[in-house]
């Protein structure tokens, strides 16, 4: 009789310590968002702060940040179906999936740091000017997120591997979840404030 | 020994306020400038309003404390009561009011005593013509421009009485606050931006004056004197620095700049003009803001950017 | 291979610094034997450092704290005395050591001293407040206390290995870029705050949760303890503006590290947006440090009055209106920027509605204690000290948020009365009377109330005769962080202020001899906490045993009212519902995994603060490779079985029938 109530109670529990990792990490990630709220407001106040050196306008390559939106933008659709693969259970489909959005973030950050490494060849180096700073460290920030992401989710495909997808696994890829659609809004923020506000005239 | 401890303390606080209260001279609340005063009578007013409660309250706690102890029980005993439509209304009510009222007076007296705002001539002396005065923040003295009069000084400024003052201030290293207490308010200084204060002094004196901003091993020391006088003592104070054999170039200002604590006062009988600007400008790739159109303009100097000078 | 790290870093031709080492490593060595002749090494390790239970964390919390307010006030009791000798004379400290000292004396009160004796409380008393079992998250709260210590133990590292920051608590630019402060203070300070702050955020993400998800059953908003009302209010304030010390920080790293131009004076970087992002942090900060005191208070004074608390839903407003108005008022630390009258009137006026709520709540704590029977217990004594400092101290900061009153009090001495006003009587008298009030919960075994009453009457005192001189001071135009001075008016007051700290510093002494009697005399059987509900408590926490067993309650207790513990007592309802059978209980295994991440930060700061780049990166990696390694292990939990809790409880529960036959 009390094992019944065991496996009941044991159960519940489960469930229940599912549903704190969400909410925590939503809480976590409106902390995250201020930062980047924080960083933006660098951003706007130093905008113009160019020093006599290059300008955002003068080296901005608009193409390649497309692209680079692009990547980000396909990787949060497959790893949305990654989601609803794992949802169903399905392993193969969960890890295919996930593989691509891996390589999709790779692609991005590929670019990114072809990117920078034009940008700083180009006389724009973050110690230039407070404009360069600003710039420098909202979009390596960002970055670094889609790093992390990235390094979690190979994490995540090696567990999945290893472990099948259970009721441990499934609260983790929608934390996973919650950060890469998150840092996708981030560079919509990023793409538009940063990149497409400084070409207008 | 546990009983006459609180006494001996109570004792010794008491003839602290007593020394307070008997008149010793406290140079904020013995302001000899106009804005001085009426920040006085501010801070006078405002905080005679919130003690009207605050010693009410402190009394009421320590007989509220007293009265309900737990060894008199003839008081009245309530221990279900935890609310109050009406109390709770008069709590909120009371303090609603009396920040209300200072909230009314927060509004007038920041746009009044706004140190960007200039000050009319004096009734006693309608036709003074507001004294410029450049302030320059450096590690760690002040130095003084007199634009009209062609002449500086360092850590000592001088300044005819009934005649508004204009300043305008930078600082050429960290930043600073640059307060003379008798006088009234303060204004943060900082490399690169301008700021203004306006000030008037009504008495003549020798008036400390200081920085009120964290500024380095040399912050202590970093003290200045200002000198109100009457027009004579100040042409004379003029006729003073003049007399100097220094001059104020970029030369003996690379000089100047050096760090250095307890500086001696220096006057400079000329002064290059540009020399504020320059400063200004040097950390804004050459370009300072017009006085009289407000806009960003081009000094054409780009000397000082090209060397940091003193270093 | 060491970076900047070189023989000269050791100051060991500073004779004060030579003496504190000399006491650290006997006093050190000491323990360390002590530990080792008891053979306490796998107790310590086992059962404490890598405990994930909150109610040990909690108690590592405090005596961080405690050892932090140690080091703080010696800070302090150094500056005094310097200011009391400086007259006319350099005093015994060169400016290069005092300005690190008034840094460090900020730094690791706010810090390391109340954030950490903050949290400590958070855990100690929250999840019992609300009848949960642990933490939502209990290894990422052993996370966020080691992350603390980390950054507490860095910044006492700088004390015998290069130097600390001289550049103020709040590090304002340009003092602390690389062209003002070239040596490693300023680096310390960085990596000590950004560890730490991690830390802290994860502390509030932990307790949000834990509240909002794990509350007993009945326990509906409205019903929730003012305490953890006030952890909810605390919790909200620290997620949504560390964010801004990080980025304020983390940005004049990048300053000093990579040649950037956030805040120098070239290059078009700009000192006013740290300062303004530094305050979007810094104002809720003291109100993330007063509101849970003022929590302690209200929990305190309905107990000790014998009545519930007077106005429940005002105060739970009073409290949220302070948590959203204190986001908006930052711009009041520098009105004197020049940011014309309607910026400052805007800001000035928003700081001053905030004493609406807080007067509030001065109020109910009044009403709660009128036709009451008060019993005058050392936490009754705290409570109406802090009410008669603290309206003082709300008094002034009225008036510092006048602007135009502001132009001749800021930055002055004025300032800093005030703020140790609203500190010391707000925050430290509140966690003291926390402590005191909770202690016997905590531990098993009551505290004495009379030398409780002693440290409380010497630290009430000293505090007046240490900071009411500055007022005056400050009103004669005496600036903060001075040196030396030459004005002889302020002499006298200065010495005033110096014997007054001292003053204090027999209250600490009196602490200190109450803690430490309170352990010797723990066994004695009239020092016992039997009942676990000494004070005739109202709330959850009292009605399970003292300490704590590590499960909390047997059986999660059932809410039915506000003081649910109160209104079970006087209906005649088992909170414990021992008649009930016994299940197993799942919990939280202990792990190493949040110390070594602990350890390997403070390897990380101290390699990034010496430019020892090699190390840097590896134990970057060595923490990416725990956290990864962790995410692997499946087994973290434990089964308590129900017959070992109903030994437990059966235990308890005979022992309370003795209490009650005696």
């Amino acid at each position: 009789m009390t094992e019944n109530i065991m496996t009941v109670n044991s159960v519940s529990e489960e469930h229940e310590h599912q549903n704190h990792s969400v909410f925590g990490f939503w809480i976590y990630l409106m902390s995250d968002c201020i930062i980047f709220g924080c960083l933006f407001a660098s951003y706007a106040v130093l905008r113009f702060q160019f020093a006599g050196g290059p300008t955002a306008k003068e080296m901005f390559e608009l193409p390649g940040v497309a692209m680079e939106t692009a990547l980000l933008l396909v990787s949060s659709l497959t790893f949305g179906f990654a989601m609803i693969e794992a949802y169903k259970g399905k392993k193969t489909g969960t890890v295919f999936w996930m593989i691509v959005s891996a390589i999709l973030g790779a692609g991005f950050l590929f670019l990114e740091i072809k990117e920078f490494i034009y940008l700083i060849a180009h006389g724009a180096s973050p110690d230039v000017s407070a404009f360069w700073s600003t710039f420098f460290t909202l979009v390596s920030t960002h970055g670094l997120h889609v790093t992390l992401g990235i390094i979690w989710m190979i994490v995540l495909i090696v567990q999945i591997l290893l472990k099948g997808i259970n009721s441990k696994m499934l609260p983790r890829l929608a934390c996973l979840s919650l950060f890469w659609h998150f840092l996708d809004i981030i560079w919509i923020c990023v793409f538009s404030f940063v990149y497409l506000l400084s070409m207008v005239p | 020994m546990k009983k006459i401890l609180p006494k001996v303390l109570l004792s010794v606080m008491g003839s602290m306020f007593a020394i307070v209260l008997s008149g010793c001279k406290l140079v904020v609340l013995d302001p000899k400038g106009t804005i001085g005063l009426q920040e006085k009578s501010l801070i006078m007013m405002t905080a005679g309003a919130m003690l009207c409660i605050v010693i009410p309250v402190i009394i009421a706690t320590i007989i509220v404390a007293w009265r309900y102890r737990k060894s008199n029980t003839n008081s009245t005993y309530a221990p279900k009561w935890d609310f109050s439509y009406t109390l709770e209304t008069i709590i909120w009510g009371v303090p609603m009011c009396l920040i209300a009222f200072i909230a009314y007076h927060t509004y007038i007296s920041s746009h009044k005593l706004d140190p960007y705002k200039p000050i009319l001539a004096p009734a006693n002396n309608p036709h003074a013509k507001p004294i410029n005065l450049q302030v320059i923040a450096l590690n760690w003295k002040w130095l003084f421009i007199y634009p009209d009069y062609g002449i500086a000084s360092v850590n000592e400024m001088a300044v005819p009485i009934n005649t508004p003052i204009a300043f305008r201030l930078t600082s050429d290293a960290v930043m600073n606050s640059f307060w003379i207490p008798q006088l009234g308010s303060q204004v943060y200084v900082m490399a690169g931006m301008q700021t203004q204060l306006h000030l008037m002094a009504i008495e003549q004196g020798n008036y400390a004056g200081l920085t009120n901003n964290y500024s380095g091993s040399g912050y202590s020391d970093m003290k200045f004197r200002a000198l109100a006088k009457d027009d004579k003592g100040f042409q004379d104070w003029v006729s003073k620095v003049r007399a100097s054999s220094n001059q104020l170039n970029d030369k003996t200002y690379a000089k100047l700049h050096i760090e250095s604590i307890k500086n001696p006062v220096e006057y400079y009988a000329r002064v290059e003009p540009a020399l504020f600007d320059n400063i200004v400008a040097k950390y804004n790739n050459g370009m300072v803001m017009d006085k009289i159109t407000g806009k960003m303009i081009y000094t054409g100097s780009t000397h000082f950017s090209n060397t940091q000078a003193g270093e | 291979m060491l970076g900047k790290l070189t023989l000269s870093a050791i100051p060991y031709n500073v004779p004060i610094l030579v003496g504190t080492f000399i006491g650290v490593v006997v006093i050190g060595l000491a323990v360390l034997g002590a530990i080792t002749y008891y053979g306490k090494w796998g107790v310590l390790f086992k059962n404490w450092l890598f405990s994930v239970d909150h109610k040990r964390i909690g108690i590592m919390y405090i005596v961080l704290a405690l050892i932090m307010l140690f080091r703080g006030f010696t800070d302090a009791l150094m500056m005094r005395t310097q200011q009391a000798l400086a007259y006319n004379s350099p005093g015994y400290l060169p400016p290069s050591h005092y300005d690190q000292i008034f840094t460090a004396h900020g730094t690791i009160m706010i810090f390391f001293m109340a954030m950490a004796f903050m949290q400590g409380l958070f855990n100690l008393i929250v999840p019992l407040q609300i009848g949960a079992r642990d933490v939502a998250f209990p290894f990422i709260n052993s996370l966020s206390f080691w992350l603390t210590t980390a950054g507490a133990i860095l910044v006492n590292i700088s004390l015998f290995i290069g130097d600390f920051s001289t550049a103020g608590w709040l590090a304002y630019p340009p003092v602390s870029e690389l062209q003002f402060s070239p040596g490693v203070g300023v680096d310390y300070y960085i990596w000590a705050i950004e560890i730490s702050g991690i830390g802290t955020v994860l502390t509030a993400v932990n307790f949000l949760t834990t509240i909002t998800k794990m509350r007993a059953p009945g326990m509906t908003w409205m019903r929730i303890p003012i305490f953890t009302w006030t952890v909810i209010a605390s919790c909200i304030m620290i997620f949504t503006t560390f964010p801004a010390l990080t980025v304020a920080i983390g940005e004049l790293a990048l300053d000093r590290y990579l040649g950037m131009h956030f805040f120098t004076n070239e290059a078009g970087g700009n000192v006013m947006l740290f300062l303004n992002l530094i305050w979007a942090w810094g104002h809720p900060e003291v109100y993330i440090l007063v509101i849970p005191a003022f929590g302690c208070f209200s929990e305190i004074v309905p107990v000790f009055s014998k009545k519930p608390l007077f106005g429940y839903p005002t105060m739970v407003y009073a409290t949220m209106a302070i948590t959203i108005l204190s986001l908006f008022v930052w711009v009041h630390h520098f009105f004197t920027m020049g940011a014309g009258a309607n910026v400052n009137t805007f800001f000035g006026i928003m700081t001053m509605i905030i004493a609406i709520p807080t007067g509030v709540k001065i109020f109910n704590w009044l009403f709660t204690m009128y036709r009451g029977r008060i019993d005058f217990t050392a936490p009754m004594y705290w409570t109406i000290g802090f009410i008669i400092v603290f309206v003082i101290g709300g008094m002034t900061g009225v008036m510092l948020s006048i602007p135009a009153s502001d132009f001749v009090l800021h930055n002055s001495e004025f300032l800093v009365a005030h703020f140790h006003n609203t500190i010391i009587g707000g925050v430290y008298f509140g966690y003291i009377a926390g402590m005191n009030f909770w202690f016997s919960k905590v531990t098993g075994f009551k505290i004495s109330q009379k030398l409780g009453k002693a440290a409380f009457f010497f630290w009430f005192f000293g505090f007046f005769l240490a900071f009411m001189p500055l007022y005056v001071t400050g009103f004669d135009g005496m600036v903060r962080r001075l040196n030396h001075y030459d004005n002889p008016e302020w002499h006298i007051w200065l010495q005033i202020a110096c014997l007054g700290a001292f003053c204090i510093l027999v209250g600490i002494v009196c602490q200190l001899a109450q803690l430490f009697l309170a352990i010797i005399n723990a066994k004695k059987p009239e020092n016992i906490d039997v009942t676990g509900d000494p004070w005739d408590g109202r709330s959850l926490e009292w009605s399970t045993s003292s300490p704590a067993p590590s499960y909390n309650f047997a059986h999660i207790p059932i809410v039915h009212s506000r003081d649910a513990y109160a209104y079970d007592k006087e209906h005649g309802i088992d909170t414990r519902r021992t008649s009930e059978p016994y299940h197993d209980i799942v919990m939280p295994k202990n792990t190493s995994t949040g110390f070594w991440i602990g350890i390997i930060s403070i390897v990380l700061g101290f390699s990034a603060v010496w430019h020892i780049w090699w190390l840097f990166i590896i134990s970057g990696v060595i923490i990416l490779a725990i956290v990864i390694g962790y995410s692997f292990i499946d087994d973290k939990e434990f089964i308590i079985p129900a017959s070992e809790v109903e030994r437990i409880e059966k235990e308890y529960s005979r022992k309370l029938m003795t209490q009650v036959a005696e």
